[in-house]
């Protein structure tokens, strides 16, 4: 372990962590601006050109808020909740292969925090970690509201869970590998899981769409039946973390379909171009441009389709995904016996 | 049993088909929808900046009127606080003195008139009361505020300025 490795890291974690931060905080602003679009409105345009400085307005306003811990409430569950999903959030992006490597100072460089070679399953079980921020959150309220988002949250998480492995496992068939960086590799030019994998990827988005908390599957957080859901007691930068945790997930779950199912880093002709560090570089712009198309499509749909009841959401997860799933498995192990990819 | 209008329409429950229960389609359906309105051209009006144009008969804040000469038109008859269905406006009369012919018309002038822009209505009653044309609610919109005392205009908000 020689010191310009750990350096190389530190410096890539926290450009990620940076970069991942940021753009949750812009996200924040686009869906605002956009949800103004869709309704033929302007959004938020005040603060700053174009309105460009609202997260910051939002932070400063959060964080100077006045913070409240309910009395019957369990002081230290009452924070953890919050710092959890904060924390899970931001650690699956460790895993995330966000171009190829680099050949700077006469080292090679890999763009990704850890290759550990369980890399899929590692973002399933931070994905399953997730939950815990609102299931505590939740409970530590002592109010019937939010403990009722988070019994929703806890249950809507684990049926959609289900699915969205077992989708996954068909891709797994195909790849043979758990590591997201081989995963990536595969894909290499338009060779891209997705055009192999559409009902996999349909069921893999729908449950993102679950796991993230989005319209139409955002439930803990409906107002209509629950006030606030799990975050009704919160305030200040703790309800802020909450509400920012949601789109760190966007971005990760954005980041993670796009290198299963939509060939990562790579682009087509990528062979072309001699110069390593040039290719690399283009195939991260071109990761980081998939990774808001699907922030845009996240947005988008929120602001489109209506929230599904809470039987309708069960139905649908436990009755519709799940099958679906298994029958993909078994298309794509025929197609595998059949055509031997 | 017949229904007393004609105009009862029964409805059936129908089962949705297979393309409705998937939803899909659906979905794409308003997904498109809402691209449409994404590109479409926004009818803003960015008011601080820009103001649209007030129709001819909109009534705005008041202003006391001035003559020809100047002079403040207001007699103080009190006919305007009269006919105020808000009670908005307050007044006090005073007798003009030698050489203040070219400050107000009539004898009679109102040395304090308030209006309260809290209570006024804008129903324009005192514009038409006023048999001596001096007051015409031709103004802006009424400012918002902080303070309630921000809303009683005086003669110094409410009286034209003289015209040279
Ligand atoms: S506009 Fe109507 S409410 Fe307002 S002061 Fe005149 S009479 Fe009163
Ligand atoms: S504004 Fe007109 S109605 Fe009101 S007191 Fe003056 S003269 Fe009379």
């Amino acid at each position: 372990m020689d010191i310009a490795f750990i350096i190389e890291k530190l410096i890539l974690i926290s450009a990620i962590l940076g970069i991942s931060l940021v753009i949750a905080m812009y996200t924040t602003l686009a869906e605002r601006k956009f949800a103004g679009f869709f309704q033929d409105r302007v959004g938020p345009n005040r603060a700053g050109p174009w309105g460009l400085l609202q997260p910051l307005a939002d932070g400063v306003k959060l964080f100077t808020k006045e913070e409240i811990i309910p009395t019957h409430a369990s002081t230290f569950l009452f924070v953890l909740g919050p710092s959890l999903s904060m924390f899970t959030a931001c650690i699956t992006t460790a895993v995330i292969p966000w171009g190829q490597d680099l050949f700077l100072f006469g080292r090679q460089i890999s763009l990704q925090v850890a290759d550990i070679n369980v890399g899929v399953l590692y973002v399933f079980g931070v994905v399953s970690l997730g939950v815990y921020g609102v299931m505590i959150g939740g409970w530590a309220s002592n109010n019937k509201f939010s403990l009722l988002a988070a019994v929703r949250s806890a249950s809507q998480n684990i049926s959609y869970e289900i699915a969205m492995g077992l989708s996954i496992i068909a891709l797994l068939m195909m790849t043979g590998t758990l590591s997201l960086r081989e995963i990536s590799e595969q894909q290499s030019g338009m060779n891209w899981n997705v055009f192999y994998q559409p009902l996999g990827f349909l069921i893999f988005m729908i449950c993102s769409f679950a796991e993230t908390n989005r319209t139409p599957f955002d439930l803990p957080e409906c107002e209509t039946e629950l006030v606030g859901g799990h975050h009704t007691e919160y305030s200040s930068m703790k309800l802020g973390f909450y509400l920012f945790a949601e789109y760190i997930n966007m971005f990760v779950s954005s980041a993670i379909m796009a290198s299963l199912y939509f060939g990562g880093y790579n682009y087509p002709f990528m062979h072309l171009i001699s110069n390593p560090n040039i290719a690399a570089l283009i195939g991260v712009a071109v990761f980081f441009t998939k990774i808001l198309l699907f922030i845009f499509f996240f947005i988008w749909v929120r602001w489109t389709v209506p929230r599904f009841r809470y039987d309708q959401l069960m139905k649908l997860g436990w009755k519709v995904l799940i099958p679906l799933a298994i029958v993909n498995i078994a298309l794509t192990g025929t197609g595998i016996l059949i055509f031997g990819k | 049993m017949n229904s007393l209008t004609n105009r009862k329409k029964v409805l059936e429950s129908k089962q949705m088909n297979f393309w409705e229960r998937i939803y899909l389609p659906a979905i794409i359906n308003g997904l498109s929808i809402t691209m449409k309105h994404f590109f479409k051209k926004r009818t803003t009006v960015y008011y601080p900046e820009e103001k649209r144009s007030f129709s001819e008969n909109f009534r705005g804040l008041h202003s006391l009127k001035r003559d020809e000469n100047g002079a403040e038109r207001c007699t103080a008859c009190g006919l305007c606080a009269l006919s105020c269905p808000a009670e908005a406006i307050t007044m006090t009369a005073a007798e003009r003195k030698p050489g203040e012919e070219h400050l107000y018309r009539e004898e009679k002038y109102a040395s304090v008139y308030e209006i309260n822009m809290l209570r006024c209505i804008f129903c324009g009653f005192c514009e038409e009361a006023c048999p001596k044309a001096a007051i015409y609610l031709d103004g802006d919109i009424a400012k918002a505020g902080y303070i309630r005392d921000e809303f009683i205009f005086g003669k110094d908000k409410l009286t034209e300025p003289v015209i040279k």
